[in-house]
C-alpha cells in the first residue's frame, strides 16, 4: 500500500491509498479522480495518463520504458519529470508519491 | 441541468463512464445505470488478450471498484434490460417490470456480435466474444491439446488466435474473403498479419465459406466449408462483426441510421434529451465531413464526455481524431483515423523489420495511419489526422527523417 498524491492542474490534490500491483494509473483511474483518461486502460498505446512526477520521487519512480519513451516524445507539454502513469507499479516504496496533472491528455 | 434525472441505459464502457463523468463534472441529480449483464461495467479489450490468458483478473477489468457506485451515488442495477422508452412520459420500462422516469436519456445500449444463421448453429463450443461471459466460456475451451478454429479474419479473430497460441491451443483461422482483415486494412497489412500469425503457428483458410457445423452429443466437432471439406476443432470463436442495439431506439421512434443518429454533443437529432454513445451511436466526425458508426473503447469513452459535457453543461470536448488499438503476440498495433477517400497508401519502413506504419493519404493529407510498433508514426500521425496538416511525402517515406519534420 503506497499513499500518492494526485494534484490536479488547478491545483486540487487528492491524497489516495492504492493497492502494491496496481499502476499509478489504475489508483487515479479507480478513485475517478479527475485530469487522467488512460484511454487504453493501461495497454500502453495512448499516452492520455501522463503525469509529472515530483522531483523527489523520479528515481524510485525508475526509468521510462523504450515504448513509453517513443510515445512520450509525441505528447502535448512533455517535461523531464513527465511519464505514463500506466507504466508506474505501486508498491510499499512509493508510499508518499505525488505527481501531477497535465493541463490536457489530449 | 445539474439536478436533472439521469438514467443511463447500458453499463459497458461508454455508460459507465458516463455516470463516472457525470459526478467529476459536478452533477447533483440522481443517475442510474442500467445494465443487462451481472457484473458492474468492466473494459472489454483485455477478454481477448491479457484476460484471456490469465493475465488479469476481475478486479483489473473493472472500471471501478464495486462499491464505487454506491459511494458516487450512481443507483447501479445489473442484470436488468430496458424493454421500451415511452418519450412522452419520459420514462424507460425495465425487464422487472418496473418503469423508471427520466429528464436525460443515455443510451449506450453498445453492438451485439453477429451470429451465423447456418447448420449447427446452436451446438455447444460455439463461442462468441464480446462479454466476460463469454470470454469465460472461451478460456475454459482453449488451452494445449484442444483445437480452435475462428470464424473470421478481424481483429478479434487475429487476438483470439494469438492469445489461443499463448495457451497452447491449435488454432485455424477461416476467411470468408480472400485476405485477412480485407474490411479494415490493406493488402500490405493483411500480407503482413499473415505472415507473422503464421511464423507462430497459427493455420489460415483464406477465401473459406462457412456453410455449417457439425457436432456430437451436443457440442461441435468442426466447421464445414462450401468446398466440402470440414476443419475438425473442439471449439469455434465466432467473430464476424457486430450489429447495434439500436432496436429500443428505433421502437421509439429515434432516428437510427444502423446506430442512432446524434448531433456533436452526442444528442439525439430526433429527442434532445436523449443521448446515444458508443458503438450503437451514429456519430458526426467533422474531420471526415461525415457521419459513421465506430466500435471501439477510445469513442466510448469520447462519446461519453461529450454527453456528460453536455448534461453538466460544460463546454464541449476539442474534436479528436479517432483511433484503436490491438495486441497480437509482441505486435502492438496502433490505428489513427479511418482510410476513407484514399488514393495513395505509402508504407514507411520495413514490415520485416515488424516495425514500419502505412499511411493513407487523400492528396497529401493523412487520413489514417496504421503502425506497427511504431509509436511515433502512430502519436504524430494523429495530429496530423487532426490538424489536416499536409505531410511531404517524400520525408514520410524514409524512416531516417523524423515524424516529427514529415509536416509541410
Amino acid at each position: 500500500m503506497a499513499k500518492i498524491t494526485y494534484i490536479e492542474h488547478d491545483g486540487t490534490e487528492h491524497a489516495i491509498d492504492v493497492k502494491n500491483g496496481l499502476s499509478v494509473m489504475e489508483g487515479a483511474v479507480k478513485n475517478n479522480i479527475p485530469g487522467i483518461d488512460a484511454d487504453c486502460g493501461g495497454a500502453c498505446a495512448c499516452a492520455t495518463c501522463h503525469v509529472y512526477v515530483r522531483e523527489d520521487w523520479l528515481e524510485k519512480t525508475g526509468e521510462r520504458s523504450a515504448m513509453e519513451e517513443s510515445m512520450l516524445d509525441f505528447a502535448e507539454g512533455v517535461e523531464e519529470n513527465s511519464r505514463l502513469s500506466c507504466q508506474i507499479k505501486v508498491s510499499d516504496e512509493l508510499d508518499g508519491l505525488v505527481v501531477t496533472m497535465p493541463e490536457s491528455q489530449h | 441541468m445539474s439536478q436533472a434525472k439521469v438514467v443511463i441505459v447500458g453499463a459497458g464502457h461508454a455508460g459507465g463512464t458516463a455516470a463516472a463523468l457525470l459526478r467529476q463534472y459536478g452533477h447533483e441529480g440522481p443517475i442510474a445505470l442500467i445494465g443487462d449483464e451481472p457484473i458492474a461495467p468492466y473494459q472489454r479489450p483485455p477478454l481477448s488478450k491479457a484476460w484471456l490468458k490469465g493475465e488479469a483478473d476481475a478486479d483489473s477489468l473493472a472500471l471501478k471498484p464495486t462499491e464505487f457506485y454506491a459511494e458516487a451515488d450512481i443507483d447501479f442495477r445489473p442484470g436488468v434490460t430496458a424493454t421500451a422508452i415511452d418519450r412522452g412520459a419520459k420514462a424507460v420500462t425495465l425487464s422487472d417490470g418496473s418503469a423508471l422516469p427520466y429528464d436525460v436519456l443515455i443510451l449506450a445500449t453498445g453492438a451485439r456480435a453477429i451470429a451465423l444463421p447456418i447448420e449447427g448453429k446452436d451446438l455447444g463450443g460455439i463461442l462468441f466474444l464480446r462479454t466476460a461471459a463469454h470470454a469465460e466460456a472461451l478460456k475454459a475451451a482453449v488451452g494445449p491439446g484442444k483445437r480452435l478454429a475462428v470464424v473470421g479474419g478481424g481483429y478479434i479473430g487475429l487476438e483470439v488466435a494469438a492469445s489461443g497460441r499463448a495457451l497452447g491451443a491449435e488454432v485455424v483461422v477461416l476467411e470468408r474473403e480472400n485476405r485477412i482483415l480485407a474490411r479494415v486494412a490493406c493488402q500490405a497489412l493483411s500480407d503482413f498479419f499473415t505472415g507473422y500469425h503464421e511464423k507462430h503457428g497459427v493455420m489460415f483458410e483464406l477465401g473459406a465459406s462457412v456453410t455449417g457445423f457439425e457436432g456430437r452429443d451436443g457440442h461441435v466437432t468442426g466447421v464445414k466449408l462450401a468446398d466440402g471439406r470440414t476443419i475438425a476443432c473442439d471449439a469455434v470463436v465466432v467473430g464476424v462483426g457486430a450489429h447495434p442495439n439500436d432496436e429500443l431506439a428505433k421502437a421509439a421512434g429515434l432516428e437510427c441510421a444502423r446506430g442512432v443518429v446524434v448531433d456533436l454533443d452526442a444528442r439525439s437529432v430526433t429527442d434532445p434529451d436523449i443521448f446515444a454513445i458508443g458503438d450503437v451511436a451514429h456519430r458526426p466526425m467533422p474531420i471526415y465531413e461525415r457521419m459513421f458508426r465506430m466500435e471501439s473503447v477510445p469513442n466510448a469513452l469520447e462519446q461519453a464526455k461529450q454527453a456528460a459535457s453536455a448534461i453538466a453543461g460544460r463546454p464541449r470536448p476539442p474534436g479528436e481524431c479517432p483511433w484503436q488499438w490491438s495486441d497480437q503476440f509482441d505486435l502492438k498495433l496502433q490505428i489513427a483515423g479511418y482510410a476513407f477517400d484514399v488514393d495513395e497508401i505509402l508504407i514507411r519502413g520495413d514490415p520485416a523489420t515488424a516495425k514500419f506504419a502505412v499511411f493513407h493519404l487523400k492528396g497529401d493529407l493523412v487520413q489514417s495511419v496504421e503502425a506497427i510498433n511504431a509509436p511515433p508514426e502512430f502519436m504524430m500521425g494523429k495530429n496530423l489526422i487532426l490538424g489536416r496538416k499536409p505531410v511531404n511525402k517524400a520525408k514520410l517515406a524514409d524512416p531516417s527523417v523524423s515524424m516529427k519534420e514529415v509536416a509541410v
